[in-house]
């Protein structure tokens, strides 16, 4: 996993409520075996104007000038400024692979869908959520502001805008950790196998019935 | 000291570690596995040259991807196909069981869980889908994870946890006639949000939820991610007992006493203290039908479709404006006038034999309407669908002018060749109506088994318990 120490990003503004994982990567790019390539197809159906499938090539595909990851001033952003309840919906990891492919390291917004933001910190995105009037206030900056760059430091936890306003968010501390240093969850759990094998063997005498296939 | 509630019970039987900061190792006791979430899992697990801890733990199906359609010439789609074979070989390799398409036993992940006695009371449960809050219906703490966590249940049988907040969602009341469980998770989501539940545990407990079958309370949880809680759950009672005795996978003899005896155990303590507490009118809940392009956006089929104008912000009035211009709808139209081009009765959320057996107590005797090009019914597994057809539910939908059609995830999620075209509107009994959910351009209200046959019927949205 990627490490996340200081970013500095150009910030694109979704400005919709409960942006649901369908949205993010439809589920017909769900039917892929690798981890990689999503990217092209992150908010597929908003992003074009044709329906898109696996295997077809985007290069060529019709894109909708509205859409606002589609304008030029936005390009190369680094920063998603989102509003309430991102990420809602399924537990598909490929939403944020896609949001990594294509380039984000940070997403901001009011609130995230639980099991979203989870799966946001295993692929080496900082979700960060600020109270709902500040966001309200980046969404305003960044709009009237052409290349509107935020830096996030993660080990200060802070989010500083152009003018200098630093804006502190609260992360837990063994997420903030992992992500600081890149570190792979199997092998920090690995370390505990004594306390696992001990569980299990407590459990096989108080629920025996909880191991072993159909039982007899 | 207050007791404690039902999730404090679950949590404390499964911590193996806890860190200084409260974060906490926690044991899974069953992880489901399907086609979509975990290639990349076992793709991890080679590449880092581990091996599954546990596979008797696990137990896999393909469900997204399957055909509901003639299945004897297996997947056309090349890349539907070589997921479910990435699946069939990855089990073949570890030696983890798997319900095969073709095997009576396979069908949709949260529908099959349960049939087999692979959820028991007082597991923790996890699968690489959303909808896992379902198992909590039996008393367990169940819910989806993603597959960077598929791979860690795989190679540890644990979880990195923090203890969520718990909310009671308490359900008083007899509910009236011709309103079931559904209804009760659209009228909850109404109330509380699809964020409402975010950070918390639910528990759904009053006499209502108790007086509700095993099928009617998985319908209750399942919906639970929908309010945007990952776990759902009920206490565990004699109506869960009598589900689970004699399944393949239940503890059978001296196991089963002594397993008896724990699961009576698993109800929140008359003095638990919750963070939050919800409370509802059984006897207020009407048919409920969604207009819009999220669960909470949801009224009663008496209702109209909401007027952005009257949206009580600027934020809500834009997503209101914006879900009506999707779904084609104008404001202040009753919900009984809309017309329905397809009806998919169906998925993890409505397909268990009590849902195909309402629908079919509407159907029976009545035709498919004219205007409605496709009403299918999709049963949730192989033994659900044997079953409806023992008792003769498939011939009355045949004659009514419904599809009837092999099990699987099928049009919820439209990942396999069932889809709405772009425009098409459905009344489906899955959970979720965000845009594109069910086909691109696809619009979907969320409804009832009963509601989505009597729509079927009609041709448009009606009150069931006028027909």
């Amino acid at each position: 996993m990627n490490k996340f120490t200081v970013l500095d990003g150009l910030v694109v503004p979704l400005d919709r409520a409960n942006v649901d994982t369908d949205a993010i990567i439809p589920k017909q790019f769900l039917k892929s075996i690798k981890r990689a390539g999503f990217g092209p197809n992150l908010f597929d159906e908003w992003r074009y104007l044709d329906h898109g499938e696996p295997g077809k090539s985007n290069h060529d595909r019709p894109l909708n000038p509205d859409f606002v990851l589609n304008q030029p001033r936005y390009k190369g952003a680094s920063v998603l400024l989102a509003r309430e309840n991102f990420g809602c919906g399924s537990s598909r990891e490929h939403a944020p692979w896609a949001l990594e492919d294509y380039g984000f390291r940070a997403i901001i917004a009011p609130s995230f869908a639980d099991i979203f933001y989870n799966n946001c910190f295993k692929n080496g995105i900082l979700p960060i959520v600020l109270d709902a009037a500040v966001v309200d206030q980046l969404f305003k900056a960044c709009e009237a502001i052409e290349a509107y760059v935020l830096t996030v430091d993660l080990d200060k936890q802070t989010v500083t805008t152009p003018s200098g306003e630093v804006i502190q968010f609260d992360v837990d501390g063994g997420r903030k950790h992992r992500l600081l240093n890149g570190l792979d969850d199997i092998g920090l759990t690995l370390l505990q196998g004594d306390k696992i094998n001990a569980y299990e063997a407590r459990r096989k005498q108080e629920a025996p019935w909880l191991f072993g296939g159909p039982q007899q | 000291m207050s007791g404690l509630t039902l999730f404090q019970k679950l949590w404390d039987a499964h911590v193996v570690h806890v860190e200084d900061d409260g974060t906490t190792l926690l044991y899974i006791d069953r992880h489901l596995v399907h086609e979509v979430t975990s290639p990349q899992a076992f793709e991890g697990l080679k590449l880092a040259n581990r091996t599954p801890r546990r596979v008797d733990a696990a137990v896999a199906v393909p469900d997204h991807n399957v055909p509901t359609t003639d299945r004897s010439h297996g997947i056309t789609d090349p890349v539907s196909r070589l997921q479910v074979e990435t699946l069939d070989a990855n089990c073949a390799e570890y030696g983890i069981t798997e319900f095969k398409m073709g095997d009576i036993r396979q069908g949709i992940v949260h529908v099959i869980g349960p049939e087999a006695g692979l959820t028991l009371p007082g597991m923790t449960v996890v699968c690489g889908d959303s909808h896992t809050s379902t198992h909590g219906a039996f008393g367990a703490l169940a819910f989806g994870i993603g597959t960077s966590e598929v791979e860690h249940v795989l190679a540890t049988q644990c979880l990195w946890q923090k203890p969520s907040k718990t909310m009671l969602v308490n359900v008083e009341g007899a509910l009236g006639r011709g309103i079931t469980a559904k209804d009760i998770a659209l009228a909850i989501i109404g109330e509380i949000g699809t964020a409402g539940g975010t950070g918390y545990a639910l528990e759904f407990g009053g006499s209502a939820i108790r007086a509700l079958t095993m099928e009617g309370r998985m319908t209750l949880c399942n919906m639970a991610i929908e309010a945007g809680a990952r776990a759902g759950m009920v206490a565990t009672d004699a109506t869960t007992i009598e589900y689970v005795k004699g399944r393949p996978y239940a503890p059978k003899g001296p196991a089963w006493e002594q397993a008896v005896a724990w699961w009576g155990t698993l109800h929140s303590d008359a003095d638990a203290v919750f963070d939050r507490v919800v409370e509802l009118d059984a006897a207020t809940i009407e048919p409920q039908v969604t207009w819009g392009t999220s669960p909470e956006m949801v009224t009663t089929i008496n209702g109209r479709v909401p007027n952005p104008a009257d949206a009580p912000s600027d934020i809500k009035k834009q997503d209101w404006t914006r879900a009506l211009e999707y779904m084609g709808l104008q404001g202040n139209t009753p919900i009984a006038e809309i017309s329905v081009d397809k009806v998919f009765i169906g998925s993890c959320t409505n397909s268990r034999i009590e849902d195909i057996r309402e629908a079919a107590s509407v159907a029976r005797g009545r035709k498919v309407a004219a205007n409605v090009k496709l009403a299918m019914v999709v049963p949730g597994s192989g033994l659900v669908k044997q079953q409806a057809e023992d008792e003769g539910l498939d011939k009355i939908f045949i004659e009514a002018g419904f599809e009837w059609r092999e099990p699987g995830c099928s049009m919820c999620l439209a990942m396999n060749a069932d889809r709405l075209e772009p425009g098409e509107r459905c009344a489906s009994t899955s959970n979720r109506n965000f845009e594109g959910r069910q086909g691109q351009g696809g619009r979907t209200h969320l409804v009832s088994p009963a509601m989505a046959a009597a729509a079927a019927c009609a041709g448009h949205f009606v009150d069931v318990r006028k027909l």
